[in-house]
């Protein structure tokens, strides 16, 4: 469960690079503006630093289980194959420490590395191309701060040709235009959204090329065999429903009245968005619920009353002992069904992926319980699976498209049907 | 050669309730523990999913959650002049394995000792005089009194959210709740759950019969609860398999679903899981523990040094560490002296069935504290004059759900097997309901634990030896409370009724409880008990013994609501003033 990446292709600085593909690039470097007023790491900076780093998720990736911080190394599951998180502690011959405030800039404003290499867009680039020139330096001067770690990750698994960076040259072209003029404005809330938070990585359907798709920013994605929900103001599949001090409280607490925070979105939880302002989780909340939900609704067709049926009788056995006969369940504690936007997504997969496999959601020091959904993949066929699934979408004023016994099976076979991993003991 | 750890603040001995509690406590004031359990992890999602938690054969029929015997048992004998024999299956009590302890698979009955329990001794000497406590009768009154143990009492029960009805609020009788128990300073944390038709009408008849019927207390959440910790716990679901089972609802408080959550989180806080303790350490002169040496799940010894070793596994456990470790003279029925294995107690049970022909009463339906009780004949809550015996028992009816493989009561004079017993059963079980009783059993200087002379465990260690029986007063005490329990179920109107006394010596096969208690009690004077007051023994300071080990002798209630608030209660001795005091008595003899 721990960190599985569901951004495009994940988020993380790309390194190791076959030095003979280097030295065949252009360097291509962009004009720099010059360094926030300051050269000098001061305090104030450093603690700006920290709390964007916060904002950017960025241990929710450069960490890798039983590693230090920030050294990287975790794998990256891409359509295109295995990305590895880089070291961005200072340590001069693994990690960044040779690089320049210049450098970082470079990086996260048009996505090219200190050497000029190309990074791949695992590395949220499009979206960090918004931060200004201050936060990027304040992120560096807070990067500095931490103690160096000599540690290498293991080299990428992408196929050829997607091991030659410069073809990303070729998707730059496509997808990506740096910001020329990155401002905190109009809104803190876009800022934190479209910027470092890039919750658009996940929650923003994809091309075949694993690029946003233009027009359809957060109205969902389907990323790594989840779907992730729509973050707009669709009042059945977004946040339409749900007021900005739920939204803060879910970012801040992993649940709220309407859902429980799990799977991916638990690492973002834990790193990011628990220790977030109460204004900043105001703003992104607020301007999240404003953000128009452009997707053509879909007629879909009833569900067969047969398959009701038996969804329902499968309800009743399984699924009520926790989320009630009325699916009203017990709000922060199991979450609701009935307006539930996971469960009424145009994309089930999540839906199918939870009953199949089971969930646990996150653990914040504000809601310590990390309280659980059990696997039911073991117990359930496919079309048992569908049924329950089709109902749970069409019941109590739900309404989604059914769900078929062929996408239960093919998500099966692609999540092995894992249930929910034990937590260890700590030795 | 030993491996030998860093040294940590405090060693923890097993890590169920008390373990959980005690770790809570101590991290909570800054101090680096490390708990050792020998038995598994398990949580929720993985070990009792509500997916499979109610499965009959699996968990009680073939003792999932039960301690592994073919790897450590007891033997058990009723007197001194039999031989124990070695158990391979346990019936009458179940012994808990892995974390959280039995206390996963309790029933979440929450109670608090009467005032007077507390001074059982003195109490009864005072109001019907020395012949009512015979010679070898050993009762003591316990080193605490209720007031002392009020306050904690009450953290135990906002910890697990008990449901409840309040009977006593600071001295002021409450209509619907106990008038007989202590005064507490608050209601319980949540409402009384739901009462089904059976304990209705339970309670309706004892009212008839000028009885004082309430809602059992109930670790059984009746709602969705959030305890002082911040720990969810979720709305009970009358599932009816909380008795011998897990929670896969998160509805029952056990350590995972009230504590875990917050001190696994803790980094001043290690457990180590499927590792056992196999001595205490003590400094050359025997005065002070050093640590304690395990064997982790390779089989590999490690020692981990600790300035503070506390014992907190089940009762049997703990006495049994402490006749290995040689701490403490052992118990010696002969002379009556020694205090490692002294005043075992136990819990006696009855029962009465009530068969209806009219009412459809769907016992399935069930919770683990769900029931109407009385205290009316618990403790000294009556005039013992004349009645050849002291203490009492609660009586009650609790549905805690009517298990199929388990639950088949037929009227007297069914054949056992066959097509009669079949027909008996499908007439019966829908419309067929029991009244328990649950009684006290006193300190017997007959009744010990001391170690095996002859069986050894897996590793070579001599097994626990248990002599116990019931004597005069258990089987007087417990026939007139299952009298007043048949007076009740017959004023419930049924067609018939059917009594199950209590009868003979204490048999291991029929369930009754896991009720044990004593073998390294608490009191005033080190010749008598193994601790004082505060659980901290009188002759290694800096070694506590928790649990019910500490019970002189074991009341007409569940001991779990007492064993965590003197837990509690040691635990704040232990922050506020030893901790202080570097290490010293906090009593001194």
């Amino acid at each position: 469960m721990r960190r599985t990446v569901l951004a495009f292709a994940g988020a993380a600085l790309v390194a190791a690079l076959p030095a003979r593909i280097v030295a065949q690039q252009p360097v291509a470097r962009g004009l720099v503006p010059p360094a926030a007023a300051t050269t000098a790491t001061e305090p104030s900076q450093v603690a700006q630093g920290r709390y964007l780093a916060i904002l950017g998720d960025c241990e929710g990736c450069h960490d890798r289980p039983g590693g230090a911080p920030f050294a990287g190394g975790l794998p990256l599951p891409t359509p295109f194959g295995t990305i590895y998180s880089v070291n961005i502690t200072p340590d001069r011959e693994t990690g960044i420490g040779a690089w320049t405030a210049d450098d970082f800039w470079n990086a996260m404003h048009r996505g090219v590395r200190a050497d000029g290499a190309k990074l791949y867009p695992a590395f949220p680039y499009p979206y960090f191309t918004h931060a200004t020139r201050a936060e990027s330096d304040a992120l560096f001067a807070y990067l500095r701060t931490l103690p160096p770690v000599s540690y290498r990750p293991p080299p990428n698994k992408l196929p050829f040709p997607l091991n030659i960076r410069f073809l990303v040259s070729i998707w730059n072209a496509l997808y990506f235009k740096a910001d020329p003029a990155p401002t905190t404005g109009p809104t803190r809330g876009q800022h934190i959204v479209q910027g470092l938070g890039h919750c658009g990585g996940c929650h923003t359907p994809k091309t075949f090329l694993a690029a946003d798709k233009t027009g359809h920013e957060l109205e969902g994605g389907d990323i790594d065999n989840w779907a992730a929900p729509a973050l707009n103001a669709d009042v059945r599949t977004g946040l339409g429903a749900w007021s900005t001090p739920e939204v803060a409280e879910f970012l801040k607490t992993g649940r709220n009245v309407h859902a429980n925070g799990s799977a991916s979105m638990a690492d973002v939880i834990v790193h990011s968005t628990s220790k977030m302002t109460d204004a900043d989780l105001a703003a992104v909340g607020d301007y999240l619920r404003a953000h128009p939900d452009h997707a053509a609704a879909t007629a879909a067709p009833p569900p067969d009353p047969k398959v009701m049926a038996a969804g329902e009788a499968i309800y009743v056995d399984e699924c009520a002992a926790c989320h009630a006969v009325d699916g009203k369940a017990a709000p922060t504690y199991f979450p609701p069904l009935p307006g539930a936007a996971v469960t009424q997504s145009r994309d089930p997969t999540t839906v199918i992926r939870f009953i199949l496999s089971g969930t646990q959601t996150v653990a914040t020091d504000a809601r310590p319980t990390p309280l659980s959904m059990p696997s039911f993949g073991w117990k359930l066929d496919d079309a048992q699976v569908a049924a329950v699934a089709t109902y749970v979408r069409n019941s109590w004023g739900n309404a989604a498209p059914v769900v078929s016994a062929s996408a239960v099976a093919k998500l099966r076979r692609k999540v092995a049907a894992k249930p929910v991993q034990k937590p260890s003991a700590s030795i | 050669m030993a491996t030998k750890l860093p040294s940590v603040d405090a060693v923890l001995v097993g890590f169920g309730w008390t373990g959980a509690i005690m770790a809570q406590e101590l991290t909570e004031a800054g101090l680096n523990v490390v708990a050792i359990e020998r038995g598994d992890w398990r949580d929720t999602p993985t070990d009792f999913s509500p997916a499979y938690a109610q499965d009959e054969l699996r968990y009680y029929w073939r003792h999932e959650l039960f301690q592994r015997l073919n790897h450590d048992t007891l033997t058990i004998r009723n007197r001194t002049n039999q031989t124990a024999l070695p158990m391979r299956q346990l019936g009458s009590f179940l012994l808990g394995s892995g974390v959280g302890g039995a206390g996963v698979h309790w029933n979440g009955q929450v109670w608090r000792f009467l005032p007077s329990d507390l001074k059982a001794r003195s109490h009864n000497l005072d109001r019907y005089g020395k012949a009512a406590i015979p010679a070898e009768m050993t009762i003591q009154d316990y080193p605490v009194s209720y007031d002392d143990l009020e306050p904690h009492y009450d953290k135990f029960e906002y910890l697990c959210g008990v449901s409840g009805k309040a009977g006593n609020l600071k001295g002021v009788i409450q209509p619907g709740g106990d008038p007989f128990e202590g005064p507490r300073q608050r209601e319980y944390p949540n409402p009384p759950l739901d009462m089904p038709y059976a304990p209705t009408l339970f309670g309706k008849a004892a009212a008839e019969l000028g009885r004082h019927p309430f809602p059992h207390p109930a670790a059984n959440a009746s709602r969705a609860y959030t305890n002082p910790l911040g720990v969810q716990l979720g709305p009970c679901t009358y599932c009816g398999f909380c008795e011998k089972y897990a929670c896969g609802n998160y509805s029952k408080a056990t350590a995972q679903t009230t504590i875990l959550p917050v001190l696994m989180r803790r980094k001043t806080f290690t457990l180590r899981t499927n590792c056992e303790v196999t001595k205490i350490n003590l400094s050359a002169d025997g005065k002070t523990a050093t640590g304690v040496t395990y064997l982790d799940e390779t089989g590999q010894e490690i020692e981990q040094p600790a300035e503070m070793v506390i014992l907190s596994a089940y009762i049997l456990h703990n006495v049994r560490l402490l006749l290995l470790s040689g701490i403490g003279k052992p118990y010696d029925p002969a002379t009556g002296e020694g205090v490692v294995g002294r005043n075992y107690a136990y819990q006696i049970t009855s029962s009465v069935n009530v068969f209806f022909d009219d009412k459809i009463l769907n016992p399935f339906v069930g919770a683990g504290a769900l029931g109407t009780m009385i205290n009316d004949f618990n403790g000294d809550n009556f005039d013992h004059s004349g009645l050849g015996f002291i203490g009492g028992g609660y009586v009650g009816l609790m549905q805690t759900g009517a298990r199929p493989i388990e639950t088949h009561p037929v009227p007297t004079g069914t054949p056992s097997w066959g097509a009669d017993w079949k027909t008996a059963i499908a007439r019966d079980y829908l419309k067929t309901t029991t009244v328990s009783t649950h009684g006290a059993v006193m300190a017997h200087r007959g009744n010990y634990l001391d170690l095996d002379p002859t069986y050894r465990d897996a590793l070579g260690r001599p097994l626990l030896r248990m002599t116990f029986d019931f004597t005069d007063n258990e089987h007087r005490m417990s026939d007139y409370l299952t009298d007043r329990a048949s007076e009740i179920a017959s004023a419930m109107g049924g067609r018939e009724i059917k009594a199950n006394p209590r009868k003979g010596s204490w048999d291991v096969v029929p369930y009754q409880t896991t009720h044990n208690t004593g073998g390294a009690i608490m009191g005033d004077d080190p010749k008598t008990s193994f601790t004082n007051k505060y659980l901290q023994s009188w002759d290694v300071p800096n070694l506590f013994v928790l649990g019910a080990t500490a019970f002189p002798q074991q009341s007409g209630y569940n001991p779990t609501g007492t064993v965590a608030a003197l837990t509690y209660y040691a635990a704040d001795a232990i922050k506020s003033r030893y901790l202080k005091a570097s290490h010293q008595p906090l009593v001194q003899t």
